[in-house]
């Protein structure tokens, strides 16, 4: 079991990282998502989309240099790629439902063996809206759920949804702190454990039933 | 025709029960000065329009603080925990429509189209209430229209005229909600006479564009 938070974060960022190919269009939500840019080397090409009205987001501008008109979509200033390009919002959902979005890297309250996403309310506790997450499920090509694979000692990747869903059946693979999850039509496959865990600690912390193949790796990170 | 006004000529044009379309994503792209004439004004009962409800103190939070606002249409109030508050206690009512659907609603109120067809939301509680449609074997679901009385915009570069650029991240719901809306008020960053303003930059024809305030920093 992975107990400390910075270090299981930086593990799914990382592994994430490693699921993009070179030149695709990313869109990474808000929160932990967020943190893969910081392992996506130079020379991959990556160009990041961000929801509020921009392709070729770069770093977070640095302190003193911020421009009031450049923010993401978590309200941070950032900076623009020099082939970057600013547009309206009509046009970024355009992108984004349009399939033009070759992978969205969401968090996730909850998701299911069926791919089911739910990330955007617990019902009468937080209610903060749904954004562009439900653009963002349907319409990217890939969607990727990077989260810590449990929360408050509650499952995450659970047999049947509970919460209210974001979208149906359009997860594709679940990057957790401990392991990496396909989504097929054929149930949730375990593809990779961390080094420092179990199958058997994993399926304790897993409500969801697990397909373990013969050719279980360990995670590359 | 002279559109050139201060924020206070307009107070004639606002009133109780007004729908209220407001540009911006969070606090960028939207018309602070207008906003702040509307919390001196105190008109009640708003129904507002906007991706967002921003922070407490910046941008639309003020007329939600206020308790100048009894709906909300947006897709997103996270940020501002008074929304959040206000809709528990039954003081406010909030609609929340995903973000891509809100614009292409907005969008359709102003270009004449009787709503919009989307996969997003199939499948969840968005879908309550609404006709699904099926087209070549897919299912999508029919979002409608959604106009105003006013719309508040914000401008980065403004012509006397109204023709309007919005510079970088601003542009957001901004170039769609001036042509939803009965009256529509531009916030001007920066106004300059017609010659100043490149015609291949403007982004919102100024015929669109009934009134221009001049940003007071």
């Amino acid at each position: 079991m992975i107990l400390d938070k910075t270090l299981a974060k930086e593990i799914i960022a990382k592994r994430v990282a490693k699921e993009l190919k070179k030149g695709q269009l990313v869109n990474l939500g808000i929160g932990l998502p967020t943190l893969v840019a910081n392992y996506v080397p130079k020379e991959m090409n990556i160009t990041f989309e961000s929801e509020n009205g921009m392709v070729g987001m770069a770093q977070m501008a640095s302190s003193g240099e911020n421009d009031p008109d450049i923010i993401n979509a978590g309200g941070e200033y950032v900076t623009l790629l020099p082939q970057g390009a600013f547009f309206d919002s009509s046009t970024s959902f355009a992108l984004i439902r349009g399939g033009h979005v070759d992978v969205a890297v969401l968090g996730a309250l909850e998701v299911d063996e069926e791919g089911n996403l739910a990330n955007w309310i617990v019902p009468n506790k937080i209610v903060p809206g749904m954004g562009g997450a439900m653009d963002l499920a349907i319409g990217a090509q890939k969607i990727i759920v990077a989260m810590q694979h449990t929360g408050k000692g509650k499952h995450k990747i659970v047999k049947k949804y509970a919460l209210p869903l974001t979208a149906k059946a359009q997860v594709d693979l679940i990057v957790t702190e401990l392991c990496v999850i396909d989504v097929t039509n054929d149930g949730l496959l375990l593809k990779e454990i961390h080094k420092d865990t179990t199958i058997d600690e994993i399926k304790f912390l897993t409500d969801a039933d697990l397909i373990i193949p013969d050719n279980l790796k360990i995670m590359d990170i | 025709m002279n559109k050139l006004v201060k924020s206070t000529d307009l107070k004639r044009i606002f009133k109780d029960d007004m729908t209220i379309m407001i540009g911006g994503f969070l606090d960028c792209g939207t018309p602070e000065n207008i906003i702040d004439m509307l919390v001196d004004l105190n008109i009640k009962n708003l129904t507002i329009i906007s991706n967002d409800t921003a922070f407490p103190n910046k941008g639309i939070g003020k007329l939600i603080v206020n308790g100048q606002v009894s709906k909300v249409i947006a897709s997103h109030i996270g940020t501002n925990p008074e929304t959040g508050k206000k809709m528990s206690s039954g003081e406010l009512k909030v609609e929340l429509s995903p973000q891509g659907t809100l614009i292409e609603r907005i969008r359709a109120a102003g270009s004449g189209l009787g709503g919009v067809l989307t996969p997003t939301g199939l499948g969840t509680i968005v879908e309550e209430g609404k006709k699904k449609i099926t087209i070549d074997g897919k299912e999508y679901l029919l979002e409608l229209p959604l106009s105003a009385d006013v719309s508040l915009i914000k401008g980065s570069v403004v012509d006397e005229f109204g023709n309007t650029f919005y510079r970088a991240a601003t542009k957001n719901f901004n170039p769609y909600m001036a042509m939803a809306a009965k009256t529509v008020i531009v916030e001007a960053e920066n106004l300059v006479k017609c010659e100043d303003l490149k015609r291949d930059t403007i982004m919102t024809p100024g015929v669109l564009v009934d009134y221009i305030v001049k940003e007071v920093a």
